[in-house]
């Protein structure tokens, strides 16, 4: 049987690793997502209300 | 102007993407330190303070365990306020709210049922039990998994928006069920002891550090939902995009 220590120790642990995966795959996401609109740009795709003035939603 | 229509026109506001996004590139970096700080602080109470005298060192899994599972409940109350978005007011940002804090809400069930499991086996003796309290979050996390796939599964986010809004609607009965079914039913799990009518039965030692947590995960979730809001707006923006690319490369097609 394991030590009272060794649960509260691997729910910490479960914790930390899934906080700091969810935080990393936001990010990633985000990057990504940029990266695609900065390729679009570059090819000389802009969405039609970006180069009026600053933007009217999508 | 009145102060009414201003507030107003405050909230329209926001309907629109472009200024949620400058809105979110301003207050992101102030959440995330928030979040930090508030963690730092709630990790330090937890280990810091003494154990109970019943479950000893233990009791410490509440300050994860009890904060998951509230964000877990608070996560799917704020995509049924968004899916009221899309359906009633066809808010424009309400389905990229409850698309991007469907993973989130995942996420903090799946921490919600695992620490549970690791407080169960030395409290209760067993990992798992089939109880009320139990069953119902395991029905929210697969009901959060069933959310995702379904959001994955259609490309076109507006026709997308109201079958997934009309699910997250239908789920919401689960929320009453998880919170009440401590009362209703006979369970294994211990009734509430912060969020009571009559005051928080829990002692002041556990109290501080699990509000802190709790604290530390409200904000967590708030600065992962804008974030991942910000994400969604930009997929759909390259998507858009990429069609209109389509359709210009094929006008010039039929010009030749």
């Amino acid at each position: 049987m394991m030590s009272h220590a060794a649960y509260v120790f691997a729910s910490y642990a479960v914790a930390a690793v899934t906080v700091v995966g969810l935080v990393f795959w936001v990010i990633g996401d985000g990057r990504a997502r940029q990266r695609e609109l900065k390729e679009l740009e570059a090819a000389g795709i802009r969405r039609r209300s970006a180069e009026a003035s600053g933007g009217a939603g999508r | 102007m009145s102060e009414n229509s201003l507030a107003i026109r405050k909230f329209s506001d926001l309907a629109n993407p472009t200024r949620f996004l400058a809105l979110a590139d301003r207050v992101l970096p102030w959440f995330a330190a928030c979040t930090v700080l508030f963690f730092a602080a709630g990790v330090w109470l937890s280990f810091t303070t003494e154990g109970d005298y019943q479950q000893g060192e233990t009791v410490r899994i509440m300050y994860v365990h009890v904060p998951a599972a509230w964000l877990s409940m608070m996560c799917y109350t704020v995509m049924a306020i968004s899916a009221l978005g899309t359906l009633v007011w066809r808010h424009p940002l309400a389905d990229v709210s409850a698309k991007a804090a469907a993973p989130i809400g995942a996420c903090f069930t799946f921490l919600a049922l695992v620490t549970g499991s690791l407080w169960g086996k030395p409290m209760w003796g067993a990992w798992w039990v089939w109880d009320a309290r139990l069953t119902s979050v395991f029905v929210l996390f697969l009901m959060y998994l069933g959310l995702i796939a379904l959001n994955r599964a259609m490309d076109d986010p507006a026709r997308s928006a109201r079958v997934s809004a009309v699910l997250v609607l239908v789920g919401f009965v689960n929320i009453p069920i998880i919170k009440f079914s401590v009362e209703w039913w006979n369970t294994l799990h211990q009734p509430a002891s912060v969020l009571r009518l009559d005051g928080p039965t829990i002692d002041p030692e556990f109290l501080w550090p699990l509000l802190t947590m709790a604290v530390a995960f409200t904000l967590l979730f708030f600065t992962l939902h804008i974030a991942a809001m910000r994400n969604e707006i930009w997929r759909r923006r390259v998507t858009s995009l990429r069609r209109q690319a389509v359709r210009n490369a094929g006008r010039e097609a039929q010009a030749l």
